[in-house]
């Protein structure tokens, strides 16, 4: 068995891989393994009771009325990542294609499309807030003016409207991320090929779908799966625009504002909850741990290495 | 030197045994940021009259003030005193034994708080106290009275009376309600603030007694009243309104009433100083009938059961329980201070306080909100329907009855 020598370079490596594993322990693994443990207890406020197994797990999953809302979180949360994925991935893999073929005004159009990343998600909230508001919002006022008057609509107070209004200014705000690992993966695609291609076909679309999409398929894997954990982590925009309750009834409610209200409680409305709520992190964190463990390794093998 | 050591120990010692007698530090958590430059006063006042005792106020965020709390707490590192909500928010924080119980023996002040007030500072299981009350809140109509005599309005006293006012006010151009719906607590507000006294007191009375549910008429039918005043005389759109555009709203006089708690009173007030405010309790069916506001308290002071400075958090709680400071508060916080004899300069508060004589509770605060699915919840929720056109009264009588049966004991079949 060789032994671990303490030699100058020994202790070199050790002192640097020390504190950041010891970073990594106490502030990620131990409170994701705390968590765990929280959820096999009841608790009263903030104080421990009785080891009860797995009794909140079946609680949330299985017993009214949080099964319910449960599952309609998540239904939300479903619903979030598929629009995002054309509204945001899909938009910006478009806008990428524009600016990497450098249409007219590309420079202008490049900073422009990634300024709405940089403003604070509160900012965006309450800006889209003011957009939609139902009296004063240029939505509706824009919609008057132009004769659609009867399309105007209170936008964030309707069941069928405010999770959509949500998903647009949460899309607005992010579109420019996927567009920039896209268009940095278009930029890494060899010039020769490109070469290749022009003798072969004329077609956009074949350039696309045959050389472009197969080519940038790493970027693809990134904004995927930083989209399905960022659609099932959404809390931000919710929050602010639909308040903790997933205003009006339920309908804008996902995973993340119902695990906050339940392990936190609502001061103007519910009690708290930790065993509860903690066991609705776990499984939280397990579905989403899972899921971006596939989309990751399914994604990889399609990846083509040049 | 050994000597000049030994001098030096003992007068060392001496200090450290005598530093608690000399000064005594308190600290004294709060969540009203809003009100930092009164609480200094009062404490100046406290600290004016007991030399030795400091007390430092510290504030944090509302809406996450329970959590801070009682993670403090549950950690050893809370205040020695701290503010504290009521009913099903003390009981969170009280169950886990981390407030001192409090007694008559104790704070003497405490034998002359009306029943309701200390009620909302105890456990419900053993009426223990927890925390010594502040203030009271009452759920009823704001109304700007420029525009109400502009248009020739009277407080109107029965429910048709409610509904031609608003009529008078849209004819004339003015939006009559300034309330929304998009935030969820405001249609709680909203459903009692305009039904209490349509409820009534018999079915409250009732509804205690465990005689009665949430499918009695005399319920569904206010909720269906309230959601036709909603749709006629609320803004275009308030489903999607928000508290605080709704609050612009009237402020701004672009709307003749808002229904709301009287907490409201002073924020309209810093928004709008020229404003001039009414207030009345909504009208039931008819003049004969009682006009309810539905009354709460806020919450109140309470000790940390493990501080260290128990004997000088006691004397501080005690001026907290004070006729002097009840009316302090009353002068310079414009809150309606649970402090039995407590007198209002404000006129507007004199007025909150009489219309408290004929009450009854703030229904979903005060008795159903222990237990998950909370009335406020599934009320919130509930009514967000209705608006919507996606329920009907009696279905949410149904739905109030059998959601809160998870843990209301009465209403388990």
């Amino acid at each position: 068995m060789p032994q671990l020598r303490m030699t100058g370079r020994g202790l070199w490596i050790t002192a640097l891989i020390v504190p950041p594993l010891a970073f990594v322990a106490l502030f990620i693994v131990y409170p994701i393994i705390s968590a765990f443990a929280y959820a096999f207890f009841d608790w009263q406020g903030l104080k421990r009771l009785d080891f009860v197994g797995l009794e909140n797990f079946h609680t949330v999953l299985f017993v009214e009325p949080y099964r319910s809302w449960t599952l309609n979180a998540f239904k939300n949360n479903v619903i979030v990542f598929f629009a995002l994925m054309v509204l945001q991935n899909g938009l910006g893999f478009i806008l990428a294609y524009a600016l990497w073929r450098e249409l007219p005004g590309a420079r202008f159009h490049r900073i422009a499309v990634f300024l709405p990343v940089v403003l604070s998600t509160i900012i965006v909230a309450y800006l889209f807030k003011l957009f939609y508001h139902p009296l004063f919002g240029v939505v509706n006022i824009s919609l008057k003016s132009i004769g659609l008057g009867w399309l105007a609509q209170p936008w964030l107070g309707q069941s069928g409207t405010a999770l959509g209004s949500i998903i647009v200014a949460q899309a607005w705000h992010m579109v420019g991320f996927p567009t920039l690992v896209f268009l940095a993966g278009m930029q890494r695609i060899p010039s020769e090929i490109l070469d290749a291609v022009r003798m072969e076909t004329e077609s956009e679309w074949v350039k696309i779908t045959k050389i472009v999409w197969p080519l940038v398929a790493p970027s693809a894997t990134i904004v995927f799966t930083l989209l399905f954990v960022g659609a099932f982590n959404w809390f931000e925009l919710p929050y602010i625009m639909g308040g903790l309750d997933g205003s009006p009834f339920g309908s804008t409610d996902v995973l993340g504002l119902y695990f906050y209200r339940t392990a936190f409680g609502n001061v103007s409305a519910g009690q708290q909850d930790f065993g509860l709520g903690s066991a609705l992190a776990v499984i939280i964190f397990l579905f989403i741990a899972v899921v971006a463990g596939v989309i990751t390794t399914r994604l990889r093998a399609r990846e083509i290495q040049l | 030197m050994k000597k000049t050591i030994l001098r030096a120990g003992a007068v060392l010692g001496a200090v450290l045994v005598a530093a608690p007698a000399f000064a005594q530090e308190l600290t004294f958590w709060s969540w009203r940021q809003e009100d930092r430059a009164a609480y200094q006063q009062f404490i100046n006042t406290f600290e004016a009259a007991n030399p030795g005792i400091t007390v430092k106020f510290e504030t944090f965020e509302a809406a996450n003030y329970n959590t801070i709390l009682s993670t403090a707490l549950a950690g050893g590192t809370g205040p020695d005193l701290a503010q504290v909500r009521a009913y099903g928010g003390l009981e969170n924080l009280a169950s886990g034994d981390y407030l001192e119980p409090l007694t008559v023996d104790m704070i003497p002040a405490l034998a002359d708080f009306a029943a309701p007030a200390l009620a909302a500072e105890s456990m419900r299981a053993d009426g223990t106290l927890y925390a010594v009350p502040f203030a009271s809140q009452s759920q009823l109509v704001i109304y700007n009275k420029a525009i109400f005599d502009a248009n020739g309005i009277e407080e109107p006293q029965t429910w048709d009376e409610l509904k031609a006012a608003a009529q008078k006010l849209k004819d004339a151009g003015v939006i009559p309600f300034a309330n929304g719906t998009a935030t969820a607590w405001q249609n709680e507000t909203v459903t009692f603030g305009l039904g209490s006294s349509l409820m009534g007191k018999d079915f409250y009375n009732e509804l205690m007694a465990g005689k009665t549910d949430f499918t009695d008429a005399r319920f569904t039918d206010a909720l269906g009243a309230v959601a036709e005043v909603a749709a006629s005389y609320f803004p275009d759109g308030f489903v999607g309104l928000d508290y605080p555009s709704a609050q612009q709203l009237f402020s701004s006089g672009m709307a003749g009433m808002f229904i709301g708690g009287s907490y409201e009173l002073s924020t309209f007030k810093s928004q709008n100083p020229d404003i001039e405010l009414g207030i009345f309790a909504a009208p039931g069916k008819t003049a004969e009938d009682a006009k309810l506001v539905g009354l709460y308290f806020d919450g109140g002071y309470a000790i940390n059961a493990a501080g260290t400075n128990k004997e000088a958090a006691t004397k501080f709680i005690n001026y907290l329980a004070s006729h002097e400071f009840g009316q302090a508060m009353a002068n310079t916080l414009n809150t309606v201070s649970a402090v039995p004899g407590v007198t209002f300069e404000n006129p507007l508060l004199a007025e909150v306080a009489e219309l408290n004589t004929s009450s009854i509770p703030y229904l979903m605060l005060v008795h159903f909100r222990f237990g998950e699915p909370s009335g406020s919840v599934l009320i919130q929720g509930e009514m967000q329907k209705l608006f919507a056109g996606e329920t009907n009264p009696a279905a949410i009588g149904e739905a109030l009855t059998n959601g809160l049966a998870a843990w209301y004991e009465p209403f388990k079949k």
